[in-house]
């Protein structure tokens, strides 16, 4: 069916058009351009473009080659569009003579004409030649060929990215609106990807689903182009259903995409069904969930069978689908075991799904299939594998003893990296579970020798000093690593000092010269901070309080959790609606990495997305990923230590001593709510604060910020009686009236007690949020305890509505003209899902808002929308700031659209966040 | 959408880039050549790549990266299924291994076709039969150009796929049935994966707008027709898609695949069979290592088919360790050689008839190496074509083709089975 001869048969090759390196070559082309043979005039614009092709500037030959543009043969025109689409910017004014051959061209009697001439112009972005676009796209949108009204529909999308405003002017968005009721599916499909684009660069719903553009977009769905059902349920994925009928309406509709030769389409209509499960919920509909539950798995195991590519896009998501659904495909691991042919890259995301997927039901296939891929031949892969085991291990108590057998027989393949993987992963397992696998110490000891790697090392060292009791000769052992000290990575020499205290505490008698000799390497000999204060601190409790550091360092540890689901729940749920787009790729919310994108445009569950996304853009993907696994457990006692130990190295070691805190490590807490009272949360553990737990929330008291603490001895012996508190700059610019806060009568172990720490506004502490970003909404904490002086550190999400005054509701035509004059940019919007029932009705949600100082301006009903109603509310903030929020009830749905207006910006998403989590508190 | 593709060779020189939307710039190839050419990243890490907010989409055909840039949230799967498509429709217009001359020689075809297939970042009609109504190899027109309208209905039709007023003499459906069994057996003999994929590809000469529809041996079709005494068991099929021609909605409510049929060849659907799988050979390898220099492999193939049915092209290539420097091997049929450049004793039967039995015995010698490692040992592959099996046991049950003329069509039915993934781990 295809012509296997390469060359076009008129005119010969167009390489030779790439062979024009010789003098004088500007001026012989632009003699060309103007010749009368139309074959030299064709042969030199081709010259002209090749040499574009490999980044020559040919922008001189401006003028000449436009003059080509006046021809009846098409494909020279096409060329000269397309050399115009290349330099239009860098030659604005001289496009503009271009402008007469469009217009001429956008009614030209052939449609394919027509056509080009609406999809070029859209390409030049000069300002000017927006203004004469407008005629041609809006007779171009009507006209009566429907493959010029479906490249008019995308030229709308293009001119909204020049011209926003020309846009509505015109009326091209409601133009677009009739497009979806076009009898040809093409332009229904294009008109959709154009709404779609809009929606997203302005953060405003203009695709507008109703009724009957739903039934519509069904329709259309069976007859257009692949791309267009794409751009269909990619759209559908986006909208909320109005209730579990209609959901599961949709759905049937969408289930036969599932068969679709193009993987796309599958993957999206994937989407659409996980999303609409949410709807559906559970009781009722249970049976229906099971039902599609067993129809999603065979669509994503074919995924499989495609091209590389498309397996990881694939596997990317189904990593996400297992952590939100298991069942969908508990029973199919089997197809992910990999292929020794399948590339790396698919490979090391079929093992995460492994470790997903792993049960007690399969782990010996699994067990058996790890120590394969053990025996290969890439290093990561293998090294990925021997962690699988681990995990496992970590994972399943009952198969533990399996797994760690797997490990032994592998350790003694001597394979270098297989033995340090080896240990390392031991060591979380001897963490899973103490004191039951001690009895393979012996046969770690005998492979000492194999270690060079810092993690491999100093794993080995923490087991050593951990069970150096159990050791009959741990000393020498540590004494042959102490040779090298100074020479070794910093993570080690942590560990080094960290075991060897361990060691003297445990054996005083034997190992006295080596502690004196390990705490002056630590403390004399070595320039890192973190290395020198902990040593520093080992020698002061040794020297003040032996018994004291013998429960500092020989305390039991909280035991390490498996980290196999570690996506937070808020960032899953996130994640799953980002389905089949590179947000599921990176693992990372759009904000994240899109730059444009609208913070909360994405629609449901806009709570915490901004946060999230700042807090992992600080690292790179590989450090988000393993973030928090270990520490989620024990993240208090790597002051002390296993430091440099855990799962994640890097992160461990950097705490101690780190004053600028990194939020991931205390678990992000959920902004705490002021109701009447301040809603709690757990801000520090006991295990980083000497035995003292801590909760924080914030309330207002008689129009003051209050910072709640309760305090509550969990194991200090010694009574909590006085504690300083500061704030870190912030970007409220609260700061504590008094440092002190008195714990009269002390609180002793197992007692709590409850202090209010009133917060000012202090100019000098405020943290300006930089251009365009919003402010963080994190309030760094450090507490110093006047007693014991130790001081720790907690972050915890400020309540932004605790802000907001009495005096904050606005006169009606003030509210109106202000809504008004504040530019769209200035908006944010988002749906807010899962609402209490208190929640969905405007009498109550007012009565509530207004224990908040949130106000109740006017309420009307939505015109030609039954049962959708929008109240208007707003706020004013202490320090003067103004919010106003449009909420959109529909009856009988438990969402709310939240649209907010301000010229603050940078606060937009606090005080969005804060009517989120009031609405579904 | 996708801002930009470009398509770059070995060295990472653009050889053709088009721009769809201005937040990128050819100055990204750069980052592209330094970060993913020149880390020779392309085949160990995955084929999305972040550099600096921009994130690259890529592929690859011979030693050329086809690659789309974009800044925003995109679809990935559209945007390698768009890739692909991309190359599909290349190959088609400069033959299946177009390679960076061929490309340089029609660049401004490749610039209409990319100019056509997607706007502004959104995928167009990629359809080859329909592209090649209006765009044509250098300025050859061909002699039944429609008029333009009549075209842009084509282009832009609920069938785009097929025109009309095609016309044969005979009409004419060749079908095949194509499989790959894929199978992993372990060290210890277990089965661990034994799976089919299949496809039908088609090559239809139809005249006018035939309505068809297609039926395979199903079993959950057949249980529903045949209802009491002669039933025939059929294949349970695992999951399966089709050709975009196929009415889905139509096949989700009853099973029954029904399609108006592009013209001439075009893949009609693709399936998977997880159950019952009929292996077409059975090996037994047994492999001693005698100390470090000695080493013994021995092999029994059997042929699982009927014996009127013979298999061709059978290659089994049995790895060995690197360090081998001498092979003795001693084989009942066909010819087994030792190619150090694979690692491999390569195997090779031209003919190997049903129900039949060979053994494959090799010693080897192998030379002593200053730090001795373990051999990874990795598994034996087996690739091998059995014309006129179905591994899953599917089979064409009918095709039936009505137009309103009313004419007869011929059908020819083929099926073949070939190794996919075929291995055995020792």
């Amino acid at each position: 069916m295809a012509p296997k001869d390469g060359t076009p048969s008129g005119g010969g090759s167009d390489s030779r058009f790439f062979n024009t390196n010789k003098k004088g070559e500007m001026h012989e082309l632009r003699m060309e351009l103007h010749s009368t043979d139309r074959n030299i005039k064709v042969d030199a614009v081709k010259k002209v473009i090749a040499s574009m092709t490999v980044g020559k500037d040919v922008s001189m030959l401006f003028t000449d080659v436009l003059n080509c543009a006046q021809t009846a043969n098409i494909e020279l025109k096409k060329l000269v569009y397309l050399y115009l689409i290349n330099y239009a910017k860098s030659q604005p004014e001289l496009t503009l003579l271009a402008v007469n051959t469009f217009v001429k061209d956008a009614s030209d009697p052939n449609p394919l004409i027509r056509a080009l001439a609406v999809r070029t112009m859209g390409c030049i972005r000069v300002d000017r030649i927006t203004e004469y676009l407008c005629e041609p796209l809006g007779r171009a949108l009507r006209d009566e060929d429907p493959y010029v009204r479906k490249t008019a529909a995308v030229c709308v999308a293009k001119l909204y990215d020049i011209a926003p405003e020309l846009v509505r002017e015109r009326g091209f968005i409601e133009t677009l609106h009739d497009l979806i009721s076009d009898s040809n599916p093409s332009v229904v499909a294009n008109g959709v990807a154009a709404l779609s684009e809009i929606s997203e660069t302005s953060g405003r719903d203009v695709m507008k689903i109703s009724a009957s553009v739903l039934q519509k977009l069904l329709a259309a769905l069976n007859e257009c182009t692949e791309w267009g059902q794409v751009f269909i349920l990619d759209s559908l994925a986006k909208y909320t259903p109005a209730d579990a009928r209609e959901a599961e309406g949709i759905i049937e509709r969408v289930t036969p995409r599932l068969q679709h030769a193009n993987s796309a389409v599958v993957m999206s209509a994937v989407k659409v069904i996980l999303s609409y499960m949410d709807v559906m919920g559970g009781g009722a509909h249970a049976d229906s969930i099971r039902a599609l539950t067993r129809k999603l798995a065979p669509p994503l195991v074919t995924l499989l069978n495609s091209e590389p590519e498309i397996q990881y896009v694939a596997l990317r998501n189904i990593n996400l689908i297992v952590q939100k659904r298991p069942n969908i495909l508990e029973n199919e691991i089997k197809v992910f075991f990999c292929k020794y042919n399948d590339p790396i890259y698919v490979k090391m995301e079929k093992l995460e799904i492994i470790i997903k997927l792993v049960s007690e039901k399969n782990i010996d296939q699994v067990l058996l299939e790890l120590k394969e891929y053990a025996t290969e031949v890439d290093v990561d892969f293998v090294r990925k594998s021997v962690s699988a085991i681990g995990r496992c291990a970590v994972k399943l108590d009952r198969a533990a003893e399996r797994c760690i057998g797997v490990l032994l027989e592998l350790i003694q393949t001597k394979v270098n990296y297989v033995v340090q993987e080896s240990v390392i992963v031991i060591k979380d397992i001897f963490r899973r579970y103490p004191n039951r696998y001690e009895s393979i110490i012996a046969t770690l000891c005998d492979n000492l020798d194999t270690l060079d790697e810092p993690q491999a090392k100093a794993a080995m060292i923490w087991i050593i000093g951990e069970y150096a009791e159990r050791i009959d000769n741990a000393d020498e052992l540590l004494d042959a690593f102490l040779e090298t000290f100074e020479e070794e990575d910093p993570a080690v020499q942590l560990q080094l000092l960290t075991a060897t205290v361990k060691c003297f505490l445990k054996n005083p008698e034997e190992t006295q010269d080596m502690v004196q000799r390990v705490l002056d390497l630590a403390t004399e000999e070595s320039d890192n901070p973190d290395l020198r204060d902990r040593g520093f601190i080992y020698w002061r409790l040794l020297s003040t309080d032996p018994e004291a550091a013998k429960l500092v360092v020989l305390g039991d540890k909280p035991v390490i959790e498996d980290d196999t689901f570690r996506l937070e729940p808020n960032l899953l749920n996130v994640l799953v609606g980002q389905i089949a787009t590179l947000s599921s790729i990176y693992h990372k919310p759009p904000e994240a990495f899109v730059v444009r994108a609208k913070r909360g445009a994405t629609g449901s569950d806009g709570m915490g997305v901004g946060d999230l996304g700042d807090d992992i853009e600080e690292g790179d993907e590989e450090e988000y990923e393993d973030d928090n696994d270990v520490n989620r457990g024990g993240g208090g006692d790597d002051l002390l230590d296993i430091g440099g130990l855990s799962m994640n190295d890097n992160a461990a070691s950097s705490n101690y001593g780190n004053l600028g805190l990194e939020p991931d490590m205390f678990g992000a807490p959920t902004p705490s709510v002021a109701e009447p009272e301040a809603r709690m949360s757990k801000v520090c553990a006991p295990e980083k604060s000497g035995g003292i737990e801590l909760w924080a929330g914030f309330r207002q008291v008689q129009g003051a910020v209050k910072l709640e603490l309760d305090v509550r001895n969990i194991s200090s012996n010694v009574p909590v009686s006085t504690l300083a508190i500061q704030l870190n700059k912030n970007s409220f610019g609260l700061s504590p009236a008094a440092q002190q806060i008195m714990c009269n009568p002390p609180i002793p172990v197992g007692g709590s007690g409850r202090h209010s720490v009133e917060l000012v506004v202090n100019p000098a502490m405020l943290v300006q949020a930089p251009a365009g970003q919003p402010a963080s909404p994190q309030i760094q904490v450090a507490i110093k305890n006047m007693t014991t002086g130790l001081v720790f550190y907690f972050a915890v999400n400020f309540a932004f509505e605790v802000l907001f005054s009495p005096d904050g509701a606005l006169e009606r035509a003030t509210f109106i003209e202000s809504w008004k004059s504040i530019d769209d940019k200035k908006e944010l919007y988002g749906t807010v899902s899962d609402l209490p029932p208190a929640s969905t009705d405007i009498d109550q949600v007012a009565a509530k808002f207004k224990a908040h100082h949130i106000f109740l301006i006017a309420r009307r009903p939505v015109p030609n929308a039954e049962g959708q109603e929008v109240a208007y509310f707003s706020m004013r903030t202490t320090t003067g700031m103004v919010f106003m929020a449009e909420l959109t009830f529909k009856k009988g749905v438990n969402a709310a659209k939240v649209c907010l207006k301000t010229e603050q910006i940078a606060y937009g998403v606090q005080a969005k966040v804060a009517l989120e989590t009031l609405l579904r508190s | 959408m996708i801002s930009m593709i470009m398509v770059l060779n070995q060295k990472g020189e653009i050889m053709i880039s088009r721009q769809y939307r201005d937040d990128v710039s050819r100055v990204a190839a750069d980052s592209f050549r330094i970060q993913v050419i020149a880390a020779k990243e392309a085949s160990s890490q995955p084929p999305i790549k972040r550099i600096e907010n921009c994130s690259f989409l890529y592929t690859r055909h011979l030693n050329m990266y086809f690659v789309a840039l974009t800044k925003s949230n995109v679809n990935p799967a559209l945007v390698f299924e768009y890739l692909f498509q991309k190359i599909r429709v290349l190959k088609a217009y400069l033959g299946e291994e177009f390679d960076e001359s061929s490309m340089r020689n029609n660049m401004t075809l490749i610039y209409e076709l990319m100019d056509e297939t997607m706007d502004f970042g959104y995928p167009q009609n990629c359809a080859v039969d329909v592209l090649r109504l209006y765009i044509n190899l250098g300025n050859v027109k061909p002699q039944d150009e429609p008029e333009p309208e009549q075209l842009t209905k084509q282009i832009t039709g609920a069938i785009d796929w097929r025109r009309e007023g095609i016309r044969y003499k005979k009409n004419e459906v060749y079908i095949d049935v194509l499989e790959s069994v894929n199978l992993l057996i372990s060290s210890s003999g277990n089965i661990l994966r034994s799976e089919v994929t299949g496809k039908v590809q088609m090559n239809t000469k139809l005249t006018g707008m035939p309505e068809c529809k297609f039926g395979l041996n199903d079993k959950l079709v057949i249980e529903k027709e045949s209802t009491g005494a002669r039933k025939k068991p059929g294949v349970e099929i695992d999951d399966c898609t089709f050709h975009r021609c196929v009415r889905l909605g139509k096949f989700d409510a009853d099973r029954t695949i029904t399609f108006i049929p592009p013209d001439g060849e075009f893949e009609l659907m693709r399936y998977r069979v997880n159950d019952n799988v009929n292996l077409p050979f059975r090996l037994i390898p047994a492999v001693q290592e005698e100390g470090q220099t000695k080493c013994s492999i021995n092999l029994k193939v059997i042929a699982n088919f009927s014996e009127k049915l013979f298999a061709t092209h059978v290659v089994i290539k049995v790895p060995v360790p690197k360090n081998t420097s001498k092979s003795k091997i001693k084989n009942s049929f066909g010819r087994a050689k030792y190619e150090p450049e694979q690692n491999a004793i390569v195997w090779r039967i031209k003919r190997f008839p049903g129900k039949a039995e060979c053994m494959l015995s090799v010693d080897l010698e192998l030379v002593r190496t200053v730090r001795p490692k373990a051999w990874v040992r990795p598994p034996i592959n087996v690739e091998f074509q059995v014309p006129m099996f179905t591994a899953s046991g599917v089979h064409v049950r009918f095709l039936r083709v009505y137009d309103k003329s009313g004419y007869h069509t011929n059908r020819w039915v083929r099926y073949i089975t070939k190794a996919g993934g075929y291995q055995v781990r020792i």
